[in-house]
């Protein structure tokens, strides 16, 4: 077996699940926090990488510094696709917060489709590239083949952002307040916590998440157009269940057991079927252990 | 809040969206000339289309919480239009002279209006056939463009190896769809709501990517050209005589549909339908049998995709995998949503509107999708029954009159 | 005393840590209506959806005799199969179908005594159209019985909240059983409501010809209906008796009122 083919599917199995851990969070917490299979999260992710190549380009072309150029563009994909998060949230969910729950996961799909077509409309349906702005990291020159500069960069941030989240969630009055409305949201309400507020807070980082992955993984690919939202999207949501929706922690374990099972699926048996582990994965853990990997098992109150 | 309260509330989510916006609509990039154009005249036009929607928006919202809700019956149409139907004779002179428009359409227009006539007759068989899920049972299937692919290539195999003609193709379509129903159902209808919508797009997925790269039967991504139009005692038909054929085959089956899926949902086993998709847990206490209620459903669902499918492959005579995406299923999910769940009315309504409306307003056909993503939000927050909204029937008690 | 119709052995349904039912035994006799009461959360629905199949137990024996037939043990038997037997149920909060007509609600009910299918639906032959005449003969007589039938072509939706705990009576009734089980039949209803809703059950246990469970917390319907009254408290039964012997025990005055009492 040739070892540095397996550490280098690793490796990308690793920076996939990286991407796919900071979108799985937005679903996860948005399903536990209101129920919803936030179908349009995918494209908050779009959304971020858009701003992010705009704003990276006009800075870019502008002959700024590219780590600054980096930093800035990151700042405004959290900050729109944090504010289209909101936005969505508070015009096609919360009127619906009290109906069936179908028409809530119809109105995403809704949502879904025009942010698609809005990005289409208003930019373009080609791919655009995204300048290139991680400068090459020399202590990684050993291991090149490996190991890129934008895959550390990655885990980093990954790492770093997944460790803010749970501060956040355990520490903060909002984080608790958080964890509250998820156990019972009828009772957190009773006892005075802002739901609105809390809701709130749960599309903005969860949104923030998706921007930054959906920054950091189009300066690694290199491209993008308006549709990387929807497949990305849709595994995210499978890492997440995978894990136990609901579960924080599943999340990001889900998140890169898929992205370990796509690298070393697509590396060994043929990149042909890219897409249809995640699908695969999705049936088999439904069927089997709907719960997730993390996930309690709750019976429904009758 | 008055309307100088709205106004204002409106200027503020104008500027709000522009804000909101600004980098998508107004910066433009070009990454292979490295330029960025400035569009500031986006700001105008964002601006006063928000605008606008937000006052419709939220004057709707302030009717709503009002208690003034939209009836045709009891608007100013709608009242002309019963006093006008209710007239003794209207009814039946009405349908007679429909029927014979829609019989004759193919005979008096071209045959370009004649195959866009028909592509949305498919449509209203793949709408009627969703809605037996979505509108009576009450579950989500969002890879319902799979069951209708299947239908499609079952055609254009056996044809391609066996030589097999429309006719033939037509049952064994419903059949190779109804099966491949029984396969997805069942691992999947275990499962509630949301998971389920989910699973079944996973499914269209996966049976896509099967079809793309299982070349040596499906051709993969270039498809399977060359199929036949069908014919009429092997008597074969010019082109333009199959375009009226292959219209009224459509008209045909439409009505035969419309005439089962009538039959079905005023019957037992529909009731129970209805009754799993307002509560399945007291529908079971009931002595519903949820499994083989939701298996019967998904099959009979799935054999009408497959038989819209045979129509499809012998109308364009060319099918690939494109066709039978993930967002062919959201689209027939929008005709049905659209035009109102679990109604016949509502969806012929919704498949009409959403195929020929972007063909007829050239204008409108590129913010197509855009437009029917921001329906489909508006209709379940303002009017999540659809355009038509479903009603049940009212039985009569025979041999009590005394009660009525 | 007239032979069982239901006998329940050490049913045992955890939830996690939570003991819902612990250790519960008890019998239903035939043409009894017996009472289960306990305070809030006492596990009482829990031990209603244990026997009718909406919750696998945990442990323990649920065996159901319909009369002059041979037992069947249920434990796990889906709740379409338990209803099948002759076991029909109420729901505490209400589960109608909202969007359906009243008479609807209780043609639903017919569905487990009945049996037209797909390819009956579509031929709509003679067969099914009897069965569907009889279907709604059938079901607007119940209606009648429970003093529905003027509201037969609303939705549910519109019905007052009294009528629409009726109507899941109905619903159940529709259902042929043998042994009903009511959860909270009375709550939400007005004084004058429960004392016709008494007679009501007085006159479906006749007509009928039903053993009827009944949850209540109402211990005046409890005191004028029940033949037999267990004791519901944290799980575990605590009392049996006639309802006066229950409405004297020590023990269960304590267990509603609190230690301090
Ligand atoms: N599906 C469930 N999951 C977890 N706990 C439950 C579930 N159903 C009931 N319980 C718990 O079981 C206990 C008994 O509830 P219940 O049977 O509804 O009481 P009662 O009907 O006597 O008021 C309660 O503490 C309730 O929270
Ligand atoms: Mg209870």
């Amino acid at each position: 077996m040739d070892v540095g083919y397996f550490f280098k599917l690793l490796l990308s199995g690793l920076t996939r699940g990286s991407i796919y851990a900071l979108i799985a969070l937005g679903y996860t917490m948005v399903y536990g926090i209101i129920k919803l299979i936030n179908f349009a999260h995918g494209e908050l992710y779009m959304i971020g990488a858009f701003t992010g190549l705009i704003v990276a380009s006009v800075l870019n072309y502008a002959g700024v510094d590219p780590v600054l150029t980096l930093v800035i563009a990151t700042i405004f994909a959290i900050i729109f696709s944090s504010a289209f998060g909101v936005t969505i949230e508070k015009i096609a969910y919360k009127p619906l917060r009290n109906t069936q729950r179908l028409s809530a996961l119809i109105s995403a799909i809704g949502v879904s489709m025009f942010l698609q077509n809005f990005v289409l409309l208003f930019q373009t349906s080609d791919f655009l590239s995204f300048p290139n702005l991680i400068p090459e990291f020399k202590f990684l020159a050993p291991v090149e083949n490996y190991l890129s500069s934008p895959q550390i960069l990655i885990y980093i941030c990954t790492a770093i952002f997944l460790i803010g989240f749970t501060v956040l969630v355990k520490f903060t009055k909002i984080g608790k307040a958080m964890r509250a409305t998820a156990q019972d949201s009828k009772m957190s309400l009773l006892l005075g916590i802002n739901i609105n507020k809390v809701i709130s807070v749960t599309f903005l980082t969860g949104s923030a998440a998706a921007a930054i992955g959906g920054v950091l993984i189009s300066s690694q690919v290199g491209q993008i157009n308006f549709y990387i939202g929807f497949i990305v999207g849709i595994k995210a949501f499978v890492a997440a269940v995978l894990g136990g929706i609901g579960s924080i922690g599943g999340a990001v374990l889900g998140a890169f057991v898929l992205g370990l099972v796509e690298s070393f699926g697509t590396g060994y048996i043929s990149s042909d079927y890219e897409d249809l582990f995640a699908f695969l994965f999705l049936i088999l853990i439904l069927t089997f252990k709907p719960s997730g990997l993390l996930g309690k098992s709750l019976k429904q109150k009758v | 809040m008055n309307r100088l309260e709205i106004l204002k509330k409106s200027l503020i989510n104008a500027i709000l969206g522009i804000l909101l916006t600004f980098p998508i609509t107004v910066i433009k990039v070009n990454t292979i000339e490295k330029e960025i154009t400035w569009r500031w005249y986006m700001l105008a036009l964002v601006g006063s289309v928000i605008f606008v929607i937000s006052y419709l928006w939220i004057r709707q919202q302030e009717r709503q919480k009002a208690g003034i809700t939209f009836k045709f019956k009891e608007s100013k149409l709608g009242i002309k239009y019963h006093s006008l139907m209710d007239k003794p004779g209207v009814t039946k002179r009405v349908l007679i002279f429909s029927t014979i428009l829609i019989i004759a359409l193919p005979f008096i227009t071209s045959p370009y209006t004649t195959s866009i006539f028909t592509t949305a007759l498919i449509y209203i068989i793949l709408g009627l056939g969703l809605n037996i899920v979505v509108g009576l049972g009450g579950l989500l299937n969002l890879g319902y463009a799979a069951f209708f692919g299947v239908g499609a290539y079952t055609f254009a195999i056996l044809n391609q190896n066996f030589g097999i003609g429309f006719w033939l193709a037509l049952p064994l379509g419903g059949l190779a769809s109804a099966l491949f129903g029984a396969i997805v159902g069942l691992p999947v209808l275990r499962l509630k709501g949301d998971y389920l919508a989910i699973v079944t797009l996973g499914f269209g997925e996966m049976t896509r990517i099967v079809t793309e790269n299982f070349g040596a039967l499906t051709n993969g991504p270039s498809g399977i050209a060359n199929i036949p139009k069908p014919t009429l005692f092997g008597h074969t038909f010019g082109y333009f005589g199959s375009t009226r054929f292959v219209y009224l085959i459509a008209v045909a089956l439409v009505v035969l549909i419309i005439f089962i899926v009538w039959r079905m949902e005023n019957s037992r086993i529909g009731r129970s339908w209805v009754a799993m998709r307002e509560d399945d847990i007291a529908c079971e206490a009931m002595g519903v049998d949820l499994t083989k209620a939701k298996m019967t459903l998904f099959i009979i669902s799935a054999s009408i995709a497959g038989i819209a499918g045979v129509l499809f492959a012998a109308k364009t005579t060319f099918i690939n995998p494109q066709s039978f995406t993930v967002w062919e299923s959201i689209m027939i999910l929008c005709i049905v949503v659209l035009g109102g769940k679990g109604s016949v009315r509502g969806v012929i309504l919704g498949g009409l509107i959403l195929i020929l409306l972007p063909e007829y307003l050239r204008a409108f056909q590129q913010y197509r999708m855009l437009i029917f993503g921001f329906l489909l939000i508006v209709m379940m927050v303002f009017r999540p029954g659809g355009i038509i909204q479903n009603v049940r029937k009212i039985y009569k008690i025979e041999g009590d009159l005394s009660n009525e | 005393m007239s032979s069982k119709v239901l006998e329940i052995k050490n049913l045992l349904m955890q939830f996690g840590g939570l003991k819902a039912v612990n250790d519960v035994s008890l019998d239903i006799h035939e043409s009894q209506i017996t009472a289960l009461i306990g305070p809030n959360g006492a596990g009482k629905t829990t031990f209603f959806n244990c026997l009718t199949g909406v919750y696998t137990p945990t442990s323990g024996d649920i065996n159901i005799i319909p009369p002059g037939k041979k037992l069947i043990r249920a434990n796990g038997l889906k709740p379409n199969k338990i209803t099948e037997i002759g076991l029909a149920r109420t729901f505490q909060n209400i589960r109608l179908f909202q969007n359906m007509t009243v008479l609807e609600n209780v043609m639903i009910g017919r569905h487990a005594v009945t049996n037209a299918g797909v390819l009956g639906a579509i031929f709509n032959g003679k067969k099914t159209k009897e069965e569907e005449k009889k279907i709604i003969h059938d079901s607007h007589e119940i209606l009648k019985v429970m003093n529905l039938e003027k509201f037969a072509n609303e939705f549910a939706s519109n019905l007052p909240y009294g009528a629409q705990r009726l109507l899941e009576i109905a619903r159940a009734l529709a259902t042929d059983p043998f042994l009903l089980l009511l959860d909270e039949p009375a709550a939400g209803m007005n004084p004058q409501e429960t004392i016709e809703l008494i007679g009501t059950i007085e006159k479906l246990k006749h007509e009928f010809n039903l053993s009827i469970l009944l949850i209540e917390h109402d211990m005046h319907l409890v005191m004028n209906l029940s033949d037999m009254c267990y004791v519901m408290d944290y799980g575990r039964l605590i009392a049996k008796g006639t309802p006066e012997e229950t409405a004297n025990n020590p023990t269960v005055i304590k267990a509603y009122l609190g230690e301090d009492f």
